[in-house]
């Protein structure tokens, strides 16, 4: 059947009638996006591995991001859980007859040493003087050995503790030396299970005392102790009750915690601190201090920067692999130039100007990148869920570097796609048209 | 056979150079059209001065060996191309020296290509493929498929819009070809080789369209190295190294008839 002659014969073909002009010349970025997507579409399989390598890029920037934030976010709350502003004072190296004993054996300061530390630093909101030691903790058939801590009040406060259940003890039961304890939520785990303590009794060195409150949990401390592994009673309970005061060590305390004020210089309040214990210990100009001060936030920071500089190199790793994957993007680009020369030509032929040609392949390597910017986006994150989840893993997902990730790879593709659509848009059509 | 009198018609339509007003511009008129290539030490004179006028509505074949300059007459002609000397107007513009970007517009609006080898989009469908130009002069999609579909039907193909070339032989991709340049309105379709990959009747098929196109008005300017293809044609332009040796008028054969099926 000759349909041609037919349709060419019966329609006597008019001419179609005039096209009216166009809104403007050149394609919009939907079209130019839309033949694009189509000509990735074309080759999925090629589009996928091409994008492969920024995908690993930008995943591998959103989890080591999110595990650089997540191990920099648990040194930030260990410091908080230190407590701010905190200055830990302790008995430094004590000599007797030419023998060292080791820093706070031999307790060289005094309940009255902490009292008066905020009446003579102004800079100091609370000071607390606690003897500690270890002992063995009993509730019924249950027992356990943890640290006993005798303190004032002011401890509470400047290492930020919080009550989970019951309170602390008042002024009364400090002063009185009132059997009362705290326990931290490990101990009161390890004595009464599921069980509420508040209202119950142990049992510490045959001596009984009422629990009056379990401390909200704390977690471990930057040295990796179990700081809710913990009893705290008034410092004249322990004294009296259960640390057996010796005439001599009747008032002395293990270790003073000091809390600054917010705002001050912790430097300057740790030098009058010095000043303070060399005068009020009467040590000679020559002689060195009879106190250690430590700033444990300093410790944390330490960690926290080798933490920072540590993500920093994760992420410089990460960025080598997106720029890879940006090299892979032009190479398959410019494959893509060749193959497609006689199509780049039919569109200059039929009014595509240079312009054009130029955008829809840009876009092109752009939405490639950005494809595999998505998709590492999806991975990346789910990859840092599951070590949350199943490593354990402190992770925590930083935002601003996704969206950044995701702005890096599609400047990627523009960056790297500029070349080869460059190279399609200064084809000489004759050429282009002629190619095989 | 068809009618000798609609054959006559067909003849009288096809070829009336005279016909125009005296007023009307040339479609096209090249003075002095030269296309010179620098080549070792030496020039290729791939075209050297041609002059030559077309009137709308003629139906010419530019005839010649390889090498001749047809080619390069094409490239120059279609705006693909810009000569080293000489001028060239287009529907009264002068073209010949208009910047690359200015020359595209001027081919996406005036003119239509076809190719020996088709240049259809392969992953497209017929109705994408004549979709296509209008894409870059910024027409609206819905006009844009109103028109394709409107070109479809011209060239007999409306049925098959949904096909891609791989889908339609040899002769049906060449018709979506054709509609892909008519769906613009040109001034002027430009066929190089039209029939070049085709068999004989499916060649014949083709020349018989443009026959159809030419005396519904349609411009049509036809490269071929092959007689019996400008023996369809109103006029012969024959090249020979770079020059233009003959400006032959004659009644053109009518293509349509020598299919041999009785059209009803």
């Amino acid at each position: 059947m000759n349909v041609i002659g037919r349709a060419g014969i019966q329609q006597a073909p008019t001419p179609l009638p005039p096209l009216p002009p166009g809104r403007r010349a050149g394609l919009t970025f939907a079209e130019a996006g839309a033949a694009a997507l189509g000509a990735l579409a074309a080759n999925k399989l090629r589009a996928a591995l091409t994008a492969l390598g920024i995908f690993i890029g930008v995943a591998a920037v959103i989890v080591t991001v999110a595990v650089g934030a997540g191990a920099r976010q648990q040194v930030l709350s260990q410091i908080q859980s230190l407590g701010a502003n905190l200055l830990l004072v302790w008995g430094a190296n004590v000599r007797m007859g030419g023998v060292s004993l080791g820093a706070g054996q031999r307790p060289n300061m005094s309940w009255d040493d902490a009292q008066a530390i905020p009446r003579e630093i102004a800079a100091v909101e609370a000071a607390a003087g606690t003897i500690r030691q270890q002992m063995q903790v009993v509730n019924g058939n249950q027992n356990w050995s943890t640290w006993v801590n005798g303190t004032d009040s002011a401890w509470f406060t400047a290492h930020e503790w919080v009550v989970a259940e019951g309170r602390f003890f008042s002024e009364e039961e400090a002063s009185g030396g009132r059997k009362v304890a705290l326990l931290g939520a490990t101990v009161a785990e390890n004595l009464f299970g599921e069980d509420n303590p508040v209202g119950r009794e142990i049992r510490i060195r045959a001596t009984p005392f009422e629990v009056i409150g379990v401390l909200g949990r704390k977690g471990q401390n930057p040295m990796g102790q179990d700081q809710d592994d913990v009893v705290v009673m008034p410092y004249w309970t322990a004294r009296r009750s259960v640390m057996g005061a010796s005439r001599a060590f009747a008032r002395s305390v293990g270790s003073i915690s000091v809390k600054v004020a917010e705002g001050e210089d912790m430097a300057a309040v740790e030098e009058e601190l010095r000043a303070f214990f060399r005068q009020r210990h009467r040590v000679a100009a020559n002689e060195p201090d009879t106190v250690n001060i430590r700033n444990l936030s300093e410790i944390a920071a330490t960690r926290d920067a080798s933490a920072r500089t540590l993500s920093l190199l994760l992420a410089a790793v990460a960025a080598v692999s997106l720029l890879v994957g940006g090299i892979g993007v032009m190479n398959i680009m410019l494959v893509s130039v060749t193959e497609r020369t006689k199509e780049i030509g039919l569109r200059l032929a039929v009014g595509a100007r240079r312009a054009d040609i130029l955008r829809q392949f840009l876009l092109e390597a752009v939405l490639l990148a950005l494809l595999g910017g998505a998709a590492g986006v999806a991975v990346g994150i789910g990859l840092a869920y599951a070590m949350s989840n199943f490593g354990g893993w402190p992770v925590l997902i930083q935002w601003d570097a996704v969206a950044l990730a995701v702005g890096v790879s599609g400047l990627t593709g523009l960056f790297f796609g500029y070349w080869p659509a460059r190279r399609a848009a200064s084809l000489d059509p004759i050429q282009a048209l002629r190619h095989e | 056979m068809p009618p000798p009198d609609r054959g006559a018609a067909q003849a009288h339509g096809v070829n009336r150079p005279g016909d125009d007003a005296p007023g009307d511009p040339p479609l096209i008129e090249a003075r002095g059209l030269s296309r010179h290539f620098p080549s070792g030490e030496g020039v290729v004179k791939a075209l050297d001065g041609v002059d030559v006028t077309i009137r709308p509505g003629e139906f010419v074949a530019a005839m010649g060996p390889s090498g001749s300059g047809k080619s390069t007459f094409l490239n120059l002609i279609g705006c693909l191309d810009q000569p080293t000397s000489g001028t060239y107007r287009l529907a009264g513009e002068a073209v010949g020296a208009l910047p690359p970007e200015r020359l595209a517009e001027v081919r996406g609006e005036k003119i239509g290509f076809v190719f020996q080898s088709f240049h259809l989009l392969p992953r497209e469908d017929a109705l994408a493929n004549v979709m296509m130009p209008m894409m870059y002069r910024g027409i609206p999609p819905r006009l844009r498929r109103e028109r394709a579909e409107m070109a479809l039907e011209r060239v007999g193909l409306k049925e098959r819009m949904r096909h891609t070339p791989s889908q339609l032989s040899g002769g049906q991709q060449q018709r979506v070809a054709i509609a892909r340049a008519l769906v613009c309105g040109p001034e002027l379709i430009l066929a190089d080789e039209p029939t070049g990959a085709l068999d004989s009747r499916t060649g014949l098929e083709i020349m018989a369209l443009f026959q159809a196109l030419n005396r519904a008005g349609v411009s049509i300017l036809c490269v071929t190295h092959d007689a019996d293809v400008a023996a369809f044609t109103g006029r012969t332009l024959r090249f020979r190294d770079g020059r233009l040796f003959e400006d032959e008028r004659h009644a053109p054969v009518d293509a349509a008839a020598m299919i041999g099926v009785p059209f009803a």
